[in-house]
C-alpha cells in the first residue's frame, strides 16, 4: 500500500516536472513552429472524424432516452434542455477527452516509445538537441489547443444529433428544439464544460509522453506502455472530471 | 605529452543490483582509435554512452578534451556532443525523416548555415560514406549496411573531433561488415578523428583498432596494441579471442 502510494506520487511528480520542462522549452530558441503546426494537424485535425462521430451518436441516443424514460413526465418537451445540458457540461468534454486518450495518447506513447527503444531519443540528445523540446513540447501545445476546440465542435454536433432525432423520430419542429437549447444554455454552462478540457488534454499528453520516454524492452515494452497510457489517462480523466465539476460549481 | 582526448577515471555504474562498470580507467589519445572489446552484457556500450552524458556514472570521472564533463548539466553537455559524434548500434535514424533531413538535423539545430550550404554538406558527407544520391529515401527503404552509412554521415555532419561507434558491424553480413570496417579506417585517415569502437567482432577490432581494451564483467583486463592483444597471456582475453566462451560468464 505504501509502495503504491509512493509510486503514484512519483508518477505525478514526474508529470509535473515534464510539464515545467516543456513550458520552459516553448520559450527557448529556435521556435518549433513547424513541428507544432504538424502536430496540430496530426493530433487535432485528424481526430475530427472520430470525435464528431462520437458526439453525434451520443446526442442522438440522449434524445431518444430522454423522450422514452421521461415520457410520463412530458419528456418529449424536455429533449432540447436535457441534450444541451448533458452534452455541453459533461458528455462533450469527457467523451472527447476519452476518445483522444485512446487515439492521441496511445499514438504518442507508441511513437515516442518505439523511438526510445531504437535509441532515436538518445540520438536526438547525441546530436546536441533536446528530446523534450523536439518531441514533447510540440505535442503538448497541440493537444492543449486541440482538445478544447474539438470539444466545442463536439458540443455543436451532439446538439445537432439530438435535433435530428427530435425531428425525425419524435415529430418536433426544429425551432422548438433549438429555442429550448438556446434558452437553457448559459455562458456558465459552456465555461464549466469547456474549462475542464485543457486539464484533460494535459493529462493525456503528459501521461503519454512520460510513458513513451521511459519505455524499455522492445516491441513488448511499447505495447505495455501504450496500454498503460490509455488506462491511466482514461481513469485520470474520469476522476478529475468529478473534482473539476465540483470545483466549478463552487467557484462560478 | 598532451592530455588524452578522452579519459575515464575509475568509472563505476550499476543498474539496480547489477554492477555494469566496476572501476574502469582508460585514456584515449588524440587521433587514435581504441577498440573496446568484450562479450555481450559486459558494459561496453554503457562505457561508451558515458562519454557524452547519455549515462551518468555512480562514481568516477569522465574527461573530454581536457574538461571534466562528469557533472555537466544536460544543457552544457551539448558542447561535448558537438565535439564527439556517436554512431548507434542499429543506426537510430529518425524514421519520420528522410536521409537528407536525418543528416541535416544537427546542422539545422546548431548552425546558421543557409539551406544550400546544408545541402552541400549533406552531399559531401554522403559521398564520404560512399552512398551518394540517396537523400530522398526514407530509413525504411534502406538496407542494414546503408542505414549504418547514413547514420555515420549524420554523426560526422557537424565535423566532430571524436567519434563513438557502438557495435558498427553487428547484424551485418561479412562482406558489408568488412566494407564498414574499411570505411571506419578510411574516415580516420581522411578526418583525423579520435575514435572509440565498441565491438565483440574480433576481426573488426583487429582491422580498425590502434589499441585494444578488453572489458570483462565491468573491469578492463587488458589494454595494449593489436599485436600485444594477440600475444597476451591474460587467460580470459585468450579464451575470448579463441572463441572459448569467456563472454558467456559475463551474461
Amino acid at each position: 500500500m505504501g509502495d503504491t502510494l509512493r509510486n503514484a506520487l512519483e508518477f505525478v511528480g514526474a508529470l509535473a516536472s515534464l510539464l515545467l520542462a516543456s513550458l520552459r522549452r516553448f520559450f527557448a530558441r529556435p521556435f518549433e513552429g513547424e513541428q507544432i503546426g504538424r502536430q496540430l494537424h496530426h493530433l487535432g485535425v485528424r481526430s475530427l472524424s472520430i470525435t464528431t462521430i462520437t458526439a453525434v451518436f451520443t446526442g442522438m441516443v440522449l434524445a431518444l432516452e430522454t423522450a422514452y424514460t421521461l415520457a410520463a413526465y412530458g419528456g418529449k418537451l424536455l429533449i432540447g434542455k436535457a441534450v444541451a445540458l448533458s452534452i455541453v457540461q459533461e458528455l462533450g468534454p469527457v467523451l472527447t477527452a476519452l476518445v483522444m486518450a485512446g487515439r492521441v495518447g496511445a499514438g504518442i506513447t507508441a511513437e515516442i516509445g518505439s523511438m526510445n527503444v531504437t535509441e532515436q531519443v538518445d540520438a536526438i540528445r547525441a546530436l546536441g538537441a533536446d528530446p523534450v523540446k523536439k518531441l514533447v513540447m510540440p505535442k503538448l501545445i497541440a493537444t492543449v489547443l486541440m482538445v478544447p476546440a474539438l470539444t466545442i465542435l463536439a458540443d455543436f454536433v451532439g446538439i445537432l444529433g439530438g435535433l435530428v432525432i427530435s425531428i425525425v423520430d419524435l415529430g418536433q419542429s426544429a425551432s422548438f428544439y433549438l429555442r429550448q437549447v438556446i434558452t437553457t444554455l448559459t455562458f456558465r454552462d459552456v465555461l464549466t464544460g469547456t474549462g475542464k478540457t485543457p486539464i484533460f488534454a494535459l493529462i493525456i499528453v503528459l501521461v503519454a509522453c512520460h510513458n513513451g520516454l521511459r519505455t524499455t524492452g522492445g516491441a513488448d515494452g511499447v505495447g505495455r506502455a501504450t496500454t498503460h497510457t490509455v488506462v491511466v489517462a482514461s481513469i485520470a480523466i474520469l476522476v478529475s472530471n468529478f473534482f473539476l465539476t465540483k470545483f466549478f460549481f463552487v467557484v462560478l | 605529452m598532451t592530455d588524452p582526448f578522452i579519459r575515464y577515471v575509475d568509472l563505476r555504474k550499476s543498474f539496480g543490483a547489477k554492477k555494469v562498470l566496476d572501476g574502469v580507467s582508460l585514456d584515449i589519445q588524440h587521433r587514435e582509435t581504441v577498440v573496446v572489446l568484450g562479450g555481450s552484457g559486459t558494459g561496453k556500450s554503457v562505457l561508451l554512452r558515458h562519454t557524452i552524458g547519455l549515462h551518468r556514472p555512480d562514481s568516477g570521472k569522465v574527461f573530454v578534451d581536457g574538461d571534466d564533463v562528469t557533472d555537466y548539466s544536460e544543457g552544457r553537455l551539448m558542447e561535448v556532443r558537438l565535439k564527439v559524434g556517436m554512431l548507434f548500434q542499429a543506426g537510430a535514424l529518425f524514421d519520420s525523416m528522410n536521409v537528407f533531413e536525418n543528416i541535416a538535423f544537427g546542422l539545422r539545430e546548431h548552425s546558421s548555415m543557409a539551406e544550400d550550404e546544408i545541402g552541400e554538406r549533406v552531399r559531401q558527407k554522403l559521398a564520404l560514406v560512399e552512398l551518394p544520391g540517396v537523400e530522398e529515401l526514407m530509413p525504411s527503404d534502406l538496407s542494414g549496411g546503408m542505414r549504418k552509412r547514413v547514420a555515420l554521415a549524420r554523426a560526422i555532419a557537424m565535423e566532430p573531433a571524436g567519434l563513438l561507434y557502438d557495435e558498427p558491424t553487428t547484424g551485418l553480413d561479412p562482406i558489408t561488415a568488412s566494407a564498414i570496417n574499411q570505411l571506419i579506417r578510411g574516415l580516420q585517415r581522411a578526418l583525423g578523428v579520435t575514435s572509440i569502437v565498441v565491438t565483440h567482432d574480433i576481426h573488426s577490432a583487429f582491422t580498425v583498432g590502434d589499441r585494444i581494451a578488453f572489458l570483462h564483467e565491468g573491469k578492463l583486463l587488458f589494454t595494449g596494441t593489436v599485436k600485444e592483444a594477440q600475444e597476451s597471456a591474460e587467460p580470459r582475453l585468450r579464451a575470448f579471442l579463441a572463441g572459448d566462451g569467456a563472454p558467456a560468464e559475463g551474461r
